[in-house]
């Protein structure tokens, strides 16, 4: 179970990330995770959201540089250590991280990851063989 | 490839021929100057030459040379041969460097350029059947003009757009069935990437551009020829010296061919003034020789190329100038380093993933120069990869140090924020004088 996130290049002036996520809320797309990234030149800004394909093609039509990619929710245990089970898996395997961020879920797990690897369906089954959750856009959604 | 003349016993004349010509209207020009223009007379005195001196082309080298200090002094009308009531038309420089040049042109001038730009149109392979749109901007400025009279005396449909207003452009050359676009390099890449964008590029009937008032770099030109499917040529010209008209590329490319009767270009070396032997790289210097209203001898255009007497492919006998290379006022020296900015993007075009446009700025940190070079970044499949990024900006820097001897600053940023240009691109942001370390 994959989920689609979105990546938008965001230049490096007041105000920037403030239109993209205005042309989101204008068409009530919700966002369910948000993490923003920089380099000295510009950011990167990441979302998981509840309509990603029309979140993308809205986006494009303003003229913002946008990717979509598939990236792993993964539940973890809200205790110390809760992490390293998951990382440990990756190691094992030879597997290095591009990127992680946290987001709130509702899941019992009561914390939860996305991430992001050079080979998604091989973490996930990987993840899974593991007895480490892998969500799909349920985890989301409001109980 | 079947070659297009407009006056093939002209454009084929033997070298002895172009030169006895050339010495003839020389001494005409010369004259004219002498005996019309007070201010010619003086500086030739203080030269201690008098027309009948040039006996032989290289005699010209006698003549002092004239540039834009010259043109200032002589605001406005002041070096003009004719009387009011002979001019027929003024042009101008666009005067971003302060009092513009006015040049003058009587009914005879005009049929002179139309001629010369005639040439440099069938030379792209234009024909009468073909519908010209014209996207320079009409005005003062010469570009518009000139190309409109050529076109017109090759016998084309001139669509006298202006320039500006671009999804009316395309609108027009797709309804119109428009087969020759004649633009700015910098108005040519963006109209290409709006009717690529717009998906209308198969639409378009267009076949040949040409291209001028700005230097346009193969890599550029290649661009624009991928967009929109079109072949691409250059030609060459100022306002001081009447406009373009100069030069222009046949279907070969090899070299902007000479319209040698009407024109005598010489190289110096911008810095001693003496001549370069021919296939040295100098400053263009210019003498029309058919101008009746405005005539000017040795005229220094600060462009930079180098000249070749070389026969060409296509049947033409006329000397070749090369692209020109740059201009010795657009030369940056950074940290004592020459840099033109056509060598940056020579870079930039042959590079994947980024796009067309690009600015370079200049600043000052703790006394030192630095050249930030800044791009747009088009391909999104990046953002996942930033290593490919990082790669990317690294290549891009590596090349350009190479080419330049220089380390720059490379900033990718992102689509459509880079400033677009109708008319001439002003790339250079120089802070060097603004900001102190």
């Amino acid at each position: 179970m994959t989920i689609n996130q979105i990546s938008v290049l965001v230049e490096n002036r007041a105000g920037a990330v403030a239109e993209i996520i205005s042309v989101l809320a204008e068409k009530k797309i919700n966002i369910y995770a948000v993490n923003m990234a920089d380099t000295p030149n510009f950011g990167i800004l990441r979302f998981i959201v509840s309509q990603p394909d029309d979140a993308k093609a809205l986006l494009e039509r303003e003229g913002f540089l946008v990717s979509s990619c598939k990236v792993l929710a993964v539940g973890l245990k809200d205790l110390p250590g809760g992490l390293t089970k998951v990382t440990k898996v990756l190691t094992k395997n030879g597997i290095s991280l591009e990127y992680m961020y946290a987001f709130i879920s509702n899941s019992e797990n009561n914390a939860c990851v996305i991430l992001n690897t050079a080979d998604i369906e091989f973490t996930e089954q990987l993840l899974t063989d593991a007895g480490i959750p892998v969500y799909g856009y349920e985890i989301f959604e409001k109980k | 490839m079947n070659e297009i003349f407009f006056d093939k016993e002209k454009e084929t004349m033997k070298r002895r021929d172009i030169e006895a010509l050339q010495l003839e209207r020389l001494k005409w020009t010369v004259n004219r100057c002498y005996d019309k223009v007070p201010y010619y007379k003086e500086i030739m005195d203080k030269a201690g030459v008098k027309p009948s001196h040039i006996q032989k082309l290289s005699d010209i080298s006698l003549l002092p040379l004239l540039s834009k200090a010259d043109m200032r002094e002589n605001y406005p009308f002041k070096l003009f041969a004719s009387p009011t009531e002979e001019i027929v038309e003024i042009h101008a420089s666009s005067g971003t460097t302060g009092k513009p040049v006015v040049g003058a042109y009587t009914r005879n001038d005009l049929d002179a350029w139309s001629e010369c730009m005639a040439r440099i149109i069938a030379a792209s392979g234009v024909t009468r059947e073909d519908i010209a749109q014209i996207s320079f901007g009409y005005g003062l400025f010469t570009g518009a003009f000139g190309l409109h009279y050529g076109l017109q005396k090759v016998g084309c449909m001139v669509v006298p757009i202006s320039s500006g207003n671009s999804a009316k452009q395309l609108m027009l050359m797709e309804d119109f069935g428009v087969t020759v676009l004649i633009a700015t390099p910098s108005y040519g890449v963006y109209l290409s990437e709006l009717a690529k964008d717009k998906g209308i590029s198969d639409h378009l009937k267009l076949r040949v551009g040409l291209f001028g008032s700005e230097v346009c770099t193969p890599e550029m030109r290649d661009q624009i020829e991928e967009n929109i499917g079109i072949i691409v040529t250059d030609n060459y010209g100022l306002t001081e010296i009447g406009g373009p008209g100069v030069s222009g590329e046949c279907l070969e490319r090899d070299g902007l061919h000479i319209n040698e009767d009407y024109y005598l270009c010489e190289i110096i070396d911008p810095d001693t003034c003496e001549p370069l032997p021919e296939g040295e790289t100098g400053e263009v210097v210019v003498t029309p020789l058919w101008k009746e209203a405005f005539p000017i001898f040795r005229y220094r255009t600060k462009d930079l190329a180098t000249i070749t007497y070389e026969p060409c492919r296509c049947g033409r006998t006329s000397a070749r100038m090369t692209k020109v290379m740059g201009r010795t006022d657009d030369m940056m020296i950074i940290k004592g380093v020459n840099v033109f900015p056509s060598q940056i993007e020579s870079v930039l075009f042959t590079k994947p993933h980024i796009g067309p446009h690009y600015q370079l700025i200049l600043r000052k940190k703790n006394f030192m120069d630095t050249l930030e070079v800044q791009v747009e970044l088009i391909d999104s499949s990046l953002l996942e990869r930033y290593r490919e990024l990082d790669a990317l900006q690294n290549d891009i820097r590596g090349s350009l140090k190479s080419v330049l001897g220089l380390d720059c600053k490379v900033t990718l940023v992102p689509p459509r924020t880079i400033q677009r240009f109708e008319g001439k691109a002003k790339r250079i942001i120089d802070k060097r004088n603004e900001e102190q370390a």
